[in-house]
């Protein structure tokens, strides 16, 4: 930004904010320096349009009234307790809370506006420490292209319109959605709300939401239900914890620690003249066991169940017979 | 975030800060809105030049300045800043409400009371919700209380990447806890470096006598772009994975992501130990595919053969 902008739109906001009366745009225009270079009706309109959409956007409350006398018509001011940060003061470890809390975010916008908003509070007198030196530091991720277009249609209670892709096989679908919140659970980010194509409340993953995030309609449109669970909801359409299913393997002596950390040993057994354990572990659905068992290759065989063996040995085969072509 | 903040904001906040603070240095002020000292020197003159209609000497912004120091005279009405913004306030108050559920953050009331301030301030945040659910790892309690003592551990950790326990003395220096997993920062003195370890890696844990010594030259990691940054010295590989396997893409960092047909994906994935990777790829069977290098591909093909041959060899197969 220029500084002659930067000046001006200081000048504005000091003006209207002095201002009790709604000033009109033709007033302004002869008071504010820098509007008196507008060298015609049309560029200065263009410009003071410019600079409301600019002070709007960054929170500066503009208001629109009728203005009095002889000017009447439409003029803009600033009410001075919508304008201002309320009295704030936090005692030291509440600002190291606040410090450690802006530091949460692993997000360039996140932690950007979490950054603003330290900037504003240190403005209104409150010492906020830039380095905390905590003992305990949480990260959330955020890096999702539609968190910010989310949270925005969330406070601002609009429909959003998505495409989301929710098999990787499948082909992205649109998806209307009345969005109620969006929930960071277990590391990933997801949408909640009402689906208008489903009629349900349904959850998205922000990761498979492959486009663009659209709103529809206008703002406060959206209702969320009183008292709703946002986590609640999540948390339950997560996939539920696996069935353990035993199975006895027999592991290489010194070998596959990962396996063997839930492992009962049961006695010793060589296989293929390679020392080795015989054991008891309780594993998971057979498609990730089988996953888990075969990455071990030689190190790990299964004597039980038939089917775990059976799903092992084919893919290994299927390593074998592709790699040979 | 030097220069991340923009200057229309920073100009609005200024005055408020410089009022709140008479006589203070300009080093100082240029440091806590993360820009230089001329630029600072810039904004201060700019708004030097603004001020109420009139515009006389006496409607403008004053400031005096005394040595290094800087002091508002005038302040044309600017005495406050502006609110928190709807991100700005979201930023802020959703993360405060993450801190005061995370288990094992000190003073966790003072954090509950920031957020009621907060939120009486700048508004609540509705519709945003950061579960930082940790899991009570068995290990927490211990490291909890070396980290509050300043002792030093004695840990069996399991490294999935060689697939091996090992037995290590560290210096504990913070908890860090990241998408709903803790780890444990600490000096390995067996590697000599800062290393992070996972809690529910953490085998066994034994709190030593001796206190917590981390060597001056030892740095928190930062954290700021992830936990995890793919080494250049690292190997690569290009696998093409079936839909089935398209959950790798997302659950491992991958360099680039190639769309294919029917949903598969060929990804660049750097890796440090082959080992690791041979298990990856070999317990995938036939939803991937090794296009780089032709030594992974070769080393999968053996240990997959390999294991063939081996439980080839059980008694049950012996007899039928």
């Amino acid at each position: 930004m220029s500084s002659a902008r930067a000046e001006r739109l200081i000048n504005l906001v000091l003006c209207l904010l002095s201002s009790r009366q709604y000033l009109p745009a033709e007033r302004l225009r002869r008071i504010v320096p820098g509007y008196a270079d507008a060298p015609s009706d049309e560029a200065f309109f263009r410009m003071f349009e410019r600079d409301k959409a600019e002070l709007r956007e960054l929170g500066v409350p503009v208001e629109t009234g009728r203005a009095p006398g002889l000017e009447a018509g439409e003029g803009y001011r600033i009410a001075r307790r919508d304008y201002e940060l309320p009295d704030i003061d936090l005692e030291p470890e509440e600002a190291a809370a606040v410090a450690l809390a802006a530091r949460l975010w692993d997000s360039p916008q996140l932690a950007g506006a979490a950054h603003g908003a330290l900037l504003k509070l240190r403005a209104a007198g409150v010492e906020v420490d830039a380095e905390p030196s905590a003992l305990v530091q949480p990260r959330v991720r955020a890096s999702d292209p539609a968190l910010i277009p989310l949270i925005s249609a969330v406070q601002a209670r609009q429909v959003v319109r998505f495409p989301y892709r929710k098999h990787p096989a499948v082909q992205p679908t649109a998806r209307t959605l009345e969005p109620w919140g969006v929930v960071s659970w277990q590391g990933r980010w997801y949408v909640v709300g009402h689906d208008r194509d489903r009629d349900a409340t349904r959850c998205f993953r922000l990761s498979r939401i492959v486009g663009p995030v659209r709103t529809l309609g206008a703002s406060g449109a959206v209702r969320r239900p009183a008292g709703v669970d946002l986590l609640g909801i999540v948390a339950g359409s997560a996939e539920p914890p696996p069935v353990a299913h035993p199975a006895r393997l027999w592991l290489a002596e010194g070998r596959a620690h990962g396996l063997r950390r839930h492992a009962r040993v049961l006695g010793t057994m060589t296989l293929e003249g390679v020392a080795g354990d015989l054991v008891a572990v309780e594993l998971p659905g057979h498609d990730v066991a089988a996953r888990w068992i075969a990455g071990l290759g030689p190190d790990a065989v299964v004597l039980e169940p038939p089917e775990l063996a059976a799903a092992v040995r084919a893919r290994l085969v299927a390593v074998v017979s592709r790699s040979a072509i | 975030m030097a220069g991340a903040t923009e200057r229309l904001p920073r100009l609005l906040a200024l005055v408020p800060y410089l009022l709140a603070r008479p006589g203070v240095l300009i080093e100082e002020a240029a440091a806590d809105f993360s820009v230089t000292v001329r630029q600072l020197r810039r904004d201060l003159e700019l708004l030097w030049m603004c001020g109420l209609p009139g515009y006389g000497p006496d409607d403008l912004i004053d400031l005096s300045f005394e040595g290094d120091t800087v002091t508002v005279t005038f302040d044309a009405g600017m005495r406050r800043p502006l609110r928190l913004s709807g991100t700005e306030a979201t930023a802020l108050v959703v993360a405060l409400r993450a801190l005061a559920e995370t288990p094992g953050v000190p003073g966790a009331g003072s954090v509950r009371q920031a957020l009621a301030k907060i939120e009486a301030a700048a508004g609540q945040a509705d519709g945003v919700v950061v579960g930082l659910t940790i899991r009570e790892e068995a290990a927490l309690t211990v490291v909890r209380d070396a980290l509050e003592g300043r002792r030093a551990l004695r840990i069996c950790y399991y490294t999935p990447s060689r697939d091996t326990i090992s037995e290590r003395t560290v210096d504990p220096m913070r908890l860090l806890v990241v998408e709903g997993r803790s780890y444990l920062e600490a000096w390995c003195r067996s590697a000599e470096q800062v290393r992070l370890f996972r809690l529910d890696r953490i085998e066994h844990v034994t709190t030593l006598d001796e206190p917590a010594m981390p060597p001056p030259h030892a740095r928190p990691t930062d954290c700021s772009t992830g936990l995890f940054r793919a080494q250049p010295d690292q190997r690569l590989a290009v696998l093409t994975l079936a839909p089935d396997a398209r959950w790798v893409a997302e659950y491992y960092p991958v360099e680039e992501l190639i769309e294919g047909e029917g949903g598969s994906a060929t990804v660049r994935m750097r890796y440090a130990e082959t080992g690791w990777m041979v298990r990856l790829v070999l317990g995938l069977g036939a939803d991937v595919v090794v296009r780089e290098p032709a030594e992974l591909a070769a080393a999968v093909r053996q240990r997959a053969l390999a294991a063939i041959r081996r439980s080839n060899h059980l008694p049950s197969h012996q007899t039928g």
